[in-house]
């Protein structure tokens, strides 16, 4: 190594990696339902999906597990909380409507409302 | 990428009670459960709370787990990693509220605590670089070799406030200008990781928990004083610090961070590791140089100073783990964030081991201007079994007694001298109404008797003639006589001695006759030790009224002192008692007692 950009380079690399052992400061949160209906259903990468999408594009969201909420019908369910405590639930979520949510909602605000429990 | 961190201790403490199996089986159950590629497992260094330990951190709900055993992982793993639910059980107890689990931060442990120089111990994974990196490492190296002149950097040192951290909290900046003011061909950068009053752990914690803090701190002031070699000398009773360091090392040159040319700049630096053999004479600075150069571990007169003539006879500086850990974050964010911290002449924060007759033992680092009573009764939890607190210990066998009026005074280095007592590297012995200042006395003087090195007189006899009338004392021959003979020998060593052991050896004494010395009357007058600790001046009773007679201490007395029928109450024969407190600790009825 042998320039700023470098060590610069690995910090970035390495920020979603210890960026999660600090007492969160994150006001949204994201909660996916990791009960054994959540998880039989395909929470885990719904889960995952969330964790690298939110790394990925820097966003200050703690994303968690939650157990189950009442509805197993429609697992995998996702809710999540804005930093006004407005409470969105998504239901019967996939990686890439996950994704969609990341990208629309957290990062540009819009709820998606196709997949929220409402609709479904 | 992971999406849960798991922080298990690997500092010794959390070691010694078995951490490593818990990874082990961690990393087991983690695998069983398809989840290695989501959750993370890191080995850190101390989190602070050792009485607790094992202790577990999981992240991103920051659950902190107590006391862990390897019959908790599975259960750990599958509810909280796999299900998310936290298993309130195993949770340290102090963040379980009724109706939320509280923060970390919450909690009187951490509340008061502002870790700083401890920033990375228990977050980063010691053993890998691009963690140390990830929160800011190598940063401010980076910068002092590319926006900084070597008088910058003292400048904003000096500014900052900093001081030694080793315990007589020399100025760091007026340190190193001396140094870079020296010319030479070579000049030396050492690291004092000598750690060696009973009790304290603050630098084996930093060197266990970020070691690349270190590294990274004496190549920026190889730099300040134009210096291009470092050693740091380390106990080998340190064996997971010397590990670490080790690696670190490797690490640093593998990434060019040491060696040859760092950053392009034309400055080169490099850290070998010394290993001491565990003499506490070789903390003293001109000792340590001499053990680093091969030689027998002995200290020579002052001046000529280290930064004029040190290492191998050319211009070196010295500064304690402590101290380098704070220098990077320093360069990073200004002295005047480091000055913002602290007392008027004391600025930042310092690391204190607590132990001693305390709840919570373990390590904290609190804003220099704490007082003792924030940092005893709120972190530490105060003084457990019902006991009273007594006095503080801090400075080890250098320093003295805090005695409980003056239970708030703000904590600094100015404040601790004008008592009696002293810094010192932050150990701190927490002493309650079962413990005999005297016995306390010759405890420290046992030690400095044991580690003098015997080069100079006044500490060489000295401290062993002290020890004796310390000991004639506690046995109940003292004479008000000793009394001022002890006090006279203990000013003539002070004054005469060669190097800081023998110059600080005799305050134990000073220290609890100033505050004490009613209890050394009691020894010497009354022939009584008041905590009920001097052997020799104690006797064991029975109460005849509380005695039901069960023959317990008879049976259990080593040699045959107790006698006595059935049912009837027990005589002890004082003059066979050998004193050893064992029918007291087996009464079932109080009836024992010592006085």
């Amino acid at each position: 190594m042998k320039s700023l950009a470098e060590l610069k380079a690995i910090k970035e690399k390495m920020q979603s990696q210890v960026g999660l052992r600090t007492e969160s400061s994150a006001d949204v949160r994201v909660l996916v339902g990791m009960a054994t209906c959540g998880i039989a259903a395909g929470a885990r990468p719904v889960l995952n999906t969330f964790a690298e999408e939110t790394a990925k594009h820097h966003l200050n969201v703690l994303v968690t597990q939650t157990g189950c909420i009442g509805m197993c019908q429609y697992e995998p369910v996702v809710e999540v909380y804005d930093a006004d405590g407005t409470k969105t639930t998504y239901v019967k979520m996939t990686a890439e409507k996950a994704a969609r949510v990341v990208s629309d909602h957290l990062i540009n605000g819009n709820v998606v409302t196709e997949f929220t429990l409402g609709a479904n | 990428m992971y999406r849960s961190n798991v922080l298990v201790c690997g500092g010794t403490g959390c070691t010694s009670s078995n951490s490593e199996k818990i990874i082990e089986a961690l990393k087991e159950e983690i695998a069983k459960n398809g989840l290695e590629q989501e959750v993370n497992v890191v080995r850190t260094g101390c989190f602070g709370l050792c009485a607790l330990g094992p202790i577990m951190i999981v992240y991103p709900e920051g659950s902190f787990y107590s006391r862990v055993t390897v019959e908790d992982i599975p259960e750990i793993v599958e509810e909280h990693l796999l299900k998310g639910r936290i298993v309130k059980r195993l949770l340290y107890q102090e963040t379980v509220a009724e109706d939320r689990i509280k923060s970390l931060n919450e909690t009187d442990f951490y509340a008061k605590q502002r870790r700083t120089a401890l920033r990375n111990c228990g977050v980063i994974n010691p053993e890998n670089i691009d963690e140390y990196i990830a929160m800011d490492g190598y940063a401010a190296l980076g910068k002092v070799l590319t926006e900084m002149t070597p008088k910058d950097v003292i400048d904003v040192i000096t500014a900052s406030g900093l001081r030694g951290r080793g315990g007589a909290g020399f100025p760091t900046g007026r340190k190193w200008s001396f140094a870079a003011a020296n010319q030479a061909d070579q000049k030396y950068v050492c690291c004092n990781a000598d750690e060696g009053d009973p009790g304290a752990f603050m630098d084996r914690s930093v060197l266990e928990g970020d070691p690349h803090v270190v590294l990274e701190a004496m190549a920026i002031a190889g730099y300040a004083i134009g210096a291009s070699q470092g050693y740091i000398y380390v106990r080998a009773e340190y064996p997971i610090a010397v590990k670490r360091l080790q690696i670190a090392i490797d690490q640093a040159h593998e990434y060019g961070l040491l060696g040859d040319n760092i950053f392009n700049s034309g400055f080169s630096f490099d850290i070998e590791l010394r290993l001491g053999a565990g003499a506490f004479v070789c903390g003293e600075e001109t000792a340590l140089m001499t053990s680093i150069e091969g030689k027998r571990g002995e200290p020579r007169p002052r001046p000529p100073f280290p930064a004029v003539k040190g290492l191998f006879g050319k211009p070196t500086i010295l500064n304690n783990v402590e101290t380098w850990a704070n220098v990077p974050q320093i360069i990073l964010k200004g002295a005047e964030w480091f000055s913002s911290m602290g007392t008027e002449k004391s600025k930042g924060t310092k690391v204190f081991a607590l132990g001693g007759k305390i709840k919570h033992t373990g390590l904290v680092e609190v804003p220099m201007g704490t007082t003792l009573r924030e940092i005893v009764e709120e972190i530490g939890g105060g003084v457990p079994n019902g006991h009273t607190f007594k006095a503080a210990q801090t400075g080890g066998p250098s320093g003295g007694c805090i005695p409980a009026e003056h239970f708030d005074i703000p904590i600094d280095y100015d404040n601790l001298l004008a008592i009696g007592s002293m810094m010192g590297s932050g150990g701190l012995i927490v002493m309650d109404d079962t413990t005999c200042m005297v016995d306390i006395a010759k405890f420290f003087l046992e030690f400095t008797v044991d580690e003098s090195c015997g080069k100079c007189t006044p500490c060489r006899v000295g401290t062993k003639r002290l020890y004796e009338i310390l000991d004639k004392i506690t046995k109940g021959n003292g004479t008000m006589e000793d009394l001022d003979r002890l006090e006279r020998l203990c000013y003539y060593i002070k004054d005469n001695a060669l190097c800081g052991l023998g110059q600080t050896a005799p305050n134990p004494v000073l220290s609890t006759l100033r505050y004490f010395r009613d209890e050394y009357i009691a020894h010497v007058v009354d022939k009584k030790c008041p905590a009920g600790v001097c052997k020799a001046l104690l006797n064991y009773h029975i109460d005849p009224d509380k005695c039901r007679g069960c023959t317990l201490c008879a049976r259990n007395c080593p040699v045959g002192a107790i006698s006595g029928t059935v049912k009837q109450p027990h005589v002890i024969d004082t003059a066979k008692c050998i004193k050893c407190g064992a029918c007291m600790e087996k009464c079932k009825f109080g009836a024992i007692e010592k006085k």
